[in-house]
């Protein structure tokens, strides 16, 4: 903790402030993983860590270095633009390959015929 | 120009990200920046099938993101509020059809990539027969809202940009 001690005020502030929402975000997207009942809701609940909860932990990130080297650490920066890059692609492939294997493997407790988009193959033709 | 510069908003981005990466801003470095960010370019470009996307209207890309960022802090509270304190057998998950008048396949990615970064939607495909987008709501109240929305503040600036 003693390196958190050395930094002024105005700094220390923000990043323990932000520290502190980005591990309650985090923690509840984990809760979401943990206690919700089927993959497709399931999948929403590790959306808030990736945006909020790495956006905080990494802004505190940039102010911590930033005040404790007295220079412009910003290159953070490239650490969160490529977890936005990368996360909707990656939530995009999983929830589309989810889709089909229950569809294929006629899963009626999925939650893949939530709305009348998606029906089993064997029902009505 | 247009030949050695060919998509230069990227070209801007690379040198930025050497900057960035190298965590300087040395008159040198920046010189082997540039040179990156002209060179990557045209290294790159036959792996573009379709070729770079030309992108006008750059004031509307900035209200875009700026109203995306809004939006995506502002559902990340919902989804964290739906699931601390809903009941999960009373949230409402469902999948709805949106209907897409976007074409371009730079917009669509744009728009696949917004929408899902926004906690409690998830882009699954767009169905082919009448190019329909499925989306994945976690807590649906209103499937029209979700339709407005998305067509009045995500995809109109889209088409906008890229058509």
């Amino acid at each position: 903790m003693s390196a958190l001690e050395r930094l002024p005020t105005w700094a220390a502030l923000p990043v323990s402030l932000l520290l502190i929402i980005g591990g309650c975000v985090i923690v509840t997207g984990a809760l979401g993983l943990m206690r919700l009942p089927n993959f497709y809701q399931r999948i929403h609940g590790p959306a808030i860590t990736i945006t909020l909860g790495a956006g905080s932990v990494l802004i505190a990130s940039m102010i911590y270095f930033t005040a404790q080297q007295s220079r412009l650490v910003i290159h953070e920066i490239i650490i969160t633009v490529f977890v936005l890059l990368t996360a909707p692609v990656v939530s995009m492939m999983i929830m589309r390959a989810a889709v089909y294997r229950d569809l294929r493997g006629r899963k009626h407790s999925s939650g893949a015929d939530a709305g009348d988009v998606y029906r089993f193959p064997d029902e009505d033709g | 120009m247009k030949r050695w510069l060919p998509f230069p908003f990227v070209s801007v981005l690379l040198l930025l990200f050497w900057l960035l990466i190298n965590q300087t801003i040395d008159p040198a470095e920046i010189l082997l920046g540039v040179c990156l960010a002209v060179i990557v370019p045209l290294i790159a470009q036959p792996l573009q099938p379709l070729g770079y996307p030309r992108l006008r209207r750059p004031l509307t890309i900035f209200r875009l993101l700026a109203m995306a960022s809004v939006e995506i802090v502002r559902s990340c509270f919902n989804v964290g509020r739906i699931i601390l304190f809903v009941k999960a057998e009373s949230i409402n998950s469902q999948f709805i059809r949106i209907p897409i008048d976007l074409r371009d396949p730079y917009g669509l990615a744009v728009l696949a990539g917004l929408i899902n970064l926004t906690p409690g939607t998830v882009w699954v495909e767009i169905l082919g027969d009448r190019h329909e987008l499925a989306l994945h709501v976690f807590d649906l109240h209103d499937a029209q809202w979700w339709v407005d929305t998305i067509k009045g503040r995500y995809e109109q600036p889209l088409i906008e940009i890229f058509e």
